[in-house]
């Protein structure tokens, strides 16, 4: 079965703690938060569900731009966005909680997408010498 | 004022399996706050969307998991499938349906046990992977791996099942129902159990609906909602009732999983019978463009798999919302004013799976 085609609206940041108010009242619940890194900016995707209904908010922004949190609105959302902060290096304005940077616990600092760039690939292990037979006395 | 102090949980803990810490703030043995931390095993799979191609990145998405990895391949391929316009075999549907059942199956059951495990019932989860046993044997038999069964591909699945298997797995569930049916009793029935589980750990409906809690965690508190009601795969021509309870506490979240396996032998008996004959997979040409969020239910609760194409063999990205990421801050808010001895029955209760977060 085919499913029916998902709409993606998208909005300015400025308008998103509006937008997501709205979705709050209106009773839908928030399935996640997802980044996106495309060529030298992020999208990022706000989903909410009401019976089934899937709706999509998304916001466009560079690595510079501060996101306003939701977590006023949805208390839960604190663990997507300081995931995208983690992973990505988004600026995410007054989370209830901010782990600042530790929730995802990588071998790099984070922003991990960028970090991870700098990061020089393990050089093999030297192959082990062939031990020397033991001549026979 | 009673003097605060923070008792670390984990990441290493006897009862749980796999790393997640809590710094759990205590005034004497009650818990005011407790503070999740993950990320010990982030293994970044939708980073390998750039090295591999979309065709072999289904064996990746099937490793997010050991347990529901069969559910996390197949909605991996049905978010390319919706993208690319691929018009799945009725067969094949139905195969996803069964697989996806048995693992949900191995799922509860494993928790089940582990379950028990936690609240010291040592025979209780001998008994429970006993019978998940079985369901592993289904498994290997009908697709070769009893934890990567490597079935879900593209446009189809790899195998198929014969009709005499089917035959065969449909009167093992009778059986595996008989035994389930008394393993679940003394889940449920048990006075020891009950004394256990009823009001500790309480999730309000309105808590798990706006705080994202999904599958158990969310309808043990009345939120009733379960992903295969919107009928993807072949879930649209199959009858079963959403299993909720309305106390919320760690019993409820128990009593919808134990009756949930019923739901699910009874789903593979009603696609045993419906399935029909004919091809199990379409061939595929050309690459994804396009984006999709796929969502599916997996055992833990709700399951997304957002897919977002270029026209190039290689994804521009992948973005897998699992459920137990989503379980963590009504797990932290249950916890807020719990004892500090119910915690790892708690922490158990949401069936949390790290190896699904750290994907």
């Amino acid at each position: 079965m085919m499913l029916p085609p998902q709409s993606i609206t998208p909005i300015e940041v400025g308008r998103l703690v509006g937008n997501v108010e709205r979705f709050r009242n209106e009773g839908y619940r928030l399935v996640q938060i997802g980044c996106t890194k495309v060529a030298d900016h992020y999208e990022i995707n706000y989903c909410f569900d009401k019976d089934y209904m899937f709706e999509v908010l998304r916001i466009t922004v560079t690595a510079d731009t501060e996101v306003p949190s939701i977590t006023g609105m949805y208390w839960g959302a604190f663990i997507y966005e300081n995931e995208m902060h983690d992973l990505f290096g988004i600026q995410v304005k007054g989370m209830n909680i901010d782990f600042k940077g530790t929730l995802i616990k990588t071998r790099v600092k984070f922003p991990f997408s960028q970090a991870a760039e700098k990061v020089a690939t393990p050089k093999p292990a030297p192959a082990k010498a062939e031990p020397k037979k033991e001549e026979a006395p | 004022m009673t003097k605060q102090i923070i008792v670390p949980f984990g990441p290493q803990h006897p009862v749980l399996p796999e790393p997640i810490h809590l710094d759990l703030v205590l005034e004497d043995e009650r818990v005011i706050d407790a503070v999740p931390s993950i990320g010990y095993i982030h293994r970044g799979f939708e980073k390998l969307v750039e090295k591999r191609e979309f065709t072999e990145y289904t064996y990746i998405a099937e490793r997010t998991c050991g347990i529901c990895s069969f559910i996390h391949g197949a909605t991996y391929c049905q978010a390319i499938e919706q993208i690319m316009n691929i018009e799945v075999p009725e067969r094949a549907q139905y195969l996803r349906v069964i697989w996806s059942e048995y693992s949900r199956l191995h799922s509860h059951l494993l928790w089940l046990g582990l379950f028990a495990d936690a609240f010291g019932f040592e025979n209780l989860f001998m008994g429970a992977w006993r019978i998940r046993e079985r369901v592993l044997d289904v498994l290997e038999q009908t697709t070769g791996g009893r934890v990567i069964q490597g079935s879900a591909k593209i446009g189809g699945v790899r195998r198929d099942i014969s009709g005499e298997k089917l035959d065969a797995m449909v009167k093992d569930l009778d059986i595996l129902d008989r035994e389930m049916k008394d393993l679940t009793t003394v889940f449920l029935e048990d006075e020891s159990v009950k004394h256990r589980l009823r009001n500790v750990g309480i999730l309000s409906r309105e808590d798990a609906y706006h705080l994202g809690a999904v599958g158990p965690t969310a309808r043990g508190s009345g939120a009733a909602f379960d992903l295969r009601m919107t009928g993807y795969g072949a879930y649209d021509r199959l009858n079963f009732q959403l299993v909720t309870d309305s106390c919320g506490d760690c019993y409820s979240r128990c009593l919808v999983r134990a009756k949930e396996l019923f739901t699910s032998t009874d789903l593979i008996r009603q696609a045993a019978k419906k399935i029909p004959d004919g091809p199990i997979d379409v061939k595929v040409t050309g690459a994804p463009n396009g984006e999709f969020f796929m969502r599916a239910e997996q055992p833990r609760g709700e399951l997304v798999h957002y897919v977002k194409g270029n026209g190039t063999k290689f994804l521009a990205r992948s973005r897998i919302r699992t459920p137990t990421l989503t379980n963590i801050p009504p797990l932290v808010k249950i916890l807020q004013g719990c004892e500090l001895a119910d915690v790892p029955v708690i922490v158990l209760s949401i069936d949390p799976c790290i190896s699904c977060t750290e994907r």
